[in-house]
């Protein structure tokens, strides 16, 4: 028996029982020449390797609605034989969720290295149609697409609390910043203020430049027990908190689109892991638009709500210049939203960076905290949260 | 502009059919619960504040007020704008606001319901009122 790091360790808790021992980002932003089961055996294969692992060591696989055909034709095809599989479906944070999932059942004996994978192309292949909830006829009709979703958050977000389309744009500035060190990035411009404002309107208030960009790709992780982490190569990154939610309308009783479900989901994971806000190095943030980040900065105690938009002016979510580094990939803004969906590529950014292993121009000192968290649905009608911290042991 | 946008027939089931025949007439129906007290859209059997199934219909007045709004530029149909409206009666819900100009709509604006043909129930959008 091993030695309990941590008190809470002995508790119903996943803190610190699992930990991320490979990861893989699949360098491509378009596929028209690959099949989609094919992208998850790339990542899959990628990060696997990474982990100094073999395809029959894993023992749990862990998909989502990008995966085709679900547990059984994705099992069959990649080859697996597992004893624990979960094909959670929250859209983009799916992957986020999967991790604490993965942590659970690594915690309960179900299994010892969990596989997750995430690919798709949206670009270049057809996307399945999701299935329609019991509210279809009553809101079908109504045109809501992820801009105008967003759009609605925001409007309402600078209606309550003041926030500026300048304020918004510096998120994408900072990710922008960031890309320019990011061979693989979609963009790698660094663009100003201006502009943003002055790209085209998508969806009122929301510019082309607040939206993220539209890739083929994927990325994969590999989850798995101390024991067995610590007898890899890989420097060791570990899941301390973890923490899931969902918010809808509800009978639009006292409806408030300017915060989501990560008010619930954050303070879980915080509290699992015994940090707070102020003890993070490095942050992912779902980026899927701008204001995405700036509500989840709020949601996630950054700062006061209706603060973000002060909070990530001036440059303050740039590595090196800001207190809070954020999305140093570039983010969805500017490198990768594999498939419409960007909870995969913020746990890889944060790995990298406890890791030690970000562009040097992006990395940050001493990074032994981190969190990744992400959304998933549509933040302006259902969706989910989910929040990951990850600490470097 | 371009003609009218043709919408889809609800497809309707035993739980909303009678919102959906309802509508027919001109009436646009919210669900009450008779044990909380609290109205909710969309209808449900089951309330969804105490989750107690004395839930009854009852007629909306159809006016609201705009909490918030998008207008989409990038659509092939042309420029719409969505909505959350939130009714007298207290529910908000998701809707288009139509029929006016789209440039000059507001949160707090008062609107108020209309009803746009199918092949078979009519569907509720908004108009400023």
């Amino acid at each position: 028996m091993l030695a309990l790091e941590t008190p809470a360790e002995n508790e119903l808790t996943i803190k610190g029982k699992a930990y991320i021992a490979g990861i893989y980002e699949h360098p491509t932003r378009h596929a028209p020449d690959k099949s989609t089961a094919q992208l998850h055996a790339e990542v899959a294969k990628g990060a696997i390797e990474d982990a100094g692992l073999t395809k029959d060591d894993i023992d749990g696989y862990f998909l989502a609605g990008d995966a085709p055909g679900g547990l059984w034709p994705m099992v069959d095809y990649l080859g697996l034989k597992v004893r624990h599989v979960d094909s959670t479906e929250t859209g983009g944070c799916s992957y986020l969720i999967h991790l604490g999932h993965a942590a659970q059942a690594i915690a309960a004996g179900k299994c010892s290295i969990a596989l997750v994978t995430l690919a798709g192309k949206p670009r270049t292949g057809v996307m399945p149609p999701r299935a329609a909830g019991a509210e279809a006829d009553f809101e079908s009709a109504y045109g809501a697409t992820t801009h105008n979703a967003y759009g609605m958050c925001a409007m309402r977000h600078m209606h309550d609390y003041g926030t500026t389309s300048e304020q918004l744009a510096w998120i994408k500035v900072a990710a922008s910043h960031h890309a320019q060190y990011n061979p693989h990035a979609m963009l790698k411009e660094v663009v100003t203020v201006e502009d943003v404002l002055n790209s085209p309107m998508i969806s009122d208030p929301l510019h082309r430049m607040d939206c993220c960009v539209v890739t083929d790709g994927g990325g994969a992780m590999i989850v798995t027990t101390p024991e067995i982490a610590k007898s890899l190569k890989k420097p060791l990154v570990r899941l301390i908190g973890h923490g899931e939610a969902i918010k809808g309308p509800r009978g639009g009783k006292d409806l408030d689109l300017t915060y989501s479900a990560g008010v619930w989901s954050g303070p879980r994971a915080f509290e699992e892991a015994g940090v707070t806000p102020k003890d993070i190095k490095y942050a992912s943030i779902y980026d899927s638009f701008t204001i995405t980040v700036l509500m989840q900065l709020e949601d996630l105690g950054f700062c006061k709500k209706g603060e973000g938009g002060k909070f990530v002016a001036d440059g303050n979510l740039i590595s090196g210049v800001g207190k809070l580094p954020f999305n140093t990939d570039g983010g969805g803004l500017c490198s990768n939203h594999p498939v419409n969906r960007g909870g995969m590529t913020k746990i890889l950014e944060a790995v990298r960076q406890l890791r030690g292993e970000a562009h040097p121009k992006v990395q940050v000192p001493n990074c032994d905290l981190a969190i990744a968290h992400g959304t998933g649905g549509l933040l302006g009608v259902r969706h989910a949260a989910s929040t990951c911290i990850l600490e470097r042991v | 502009m371009t003609e009218a946008k043709k919408y889809n027939a609800p497809v309707t089931n035993p739980e909303s059919a009678p919102f959906w025949e309802a509508a027919k007439q001109g009436k646009f129906l919210i669900k009450r619960c008779t044990a909380c007290g609290e109205p909710h859209y969309f209808p449900r059997s089951i309330c969804p504040f105490c989750f107690s199934d004395k839930t009854v219909w009852e007629e909306s007045s159809g006016e609201a007020t705009v909490y918030t709004y998008s207008l989409m530029r990038k659509s092939p149909t042309g420029p719409y704008a969505i909505a959350y409206v939130t009714l007298r009666e207290g529910p908000s819900l998701q809707t288009n606001i139509v029929d006016c100009d789209l440039d000059k709509i507001r949160i707090g604006q008062k609107v108020k319901v209309v009803w746009k043909p199918t092949d078979g129930a009519p569907l509720p959008f908004f108009t400023v009122a």
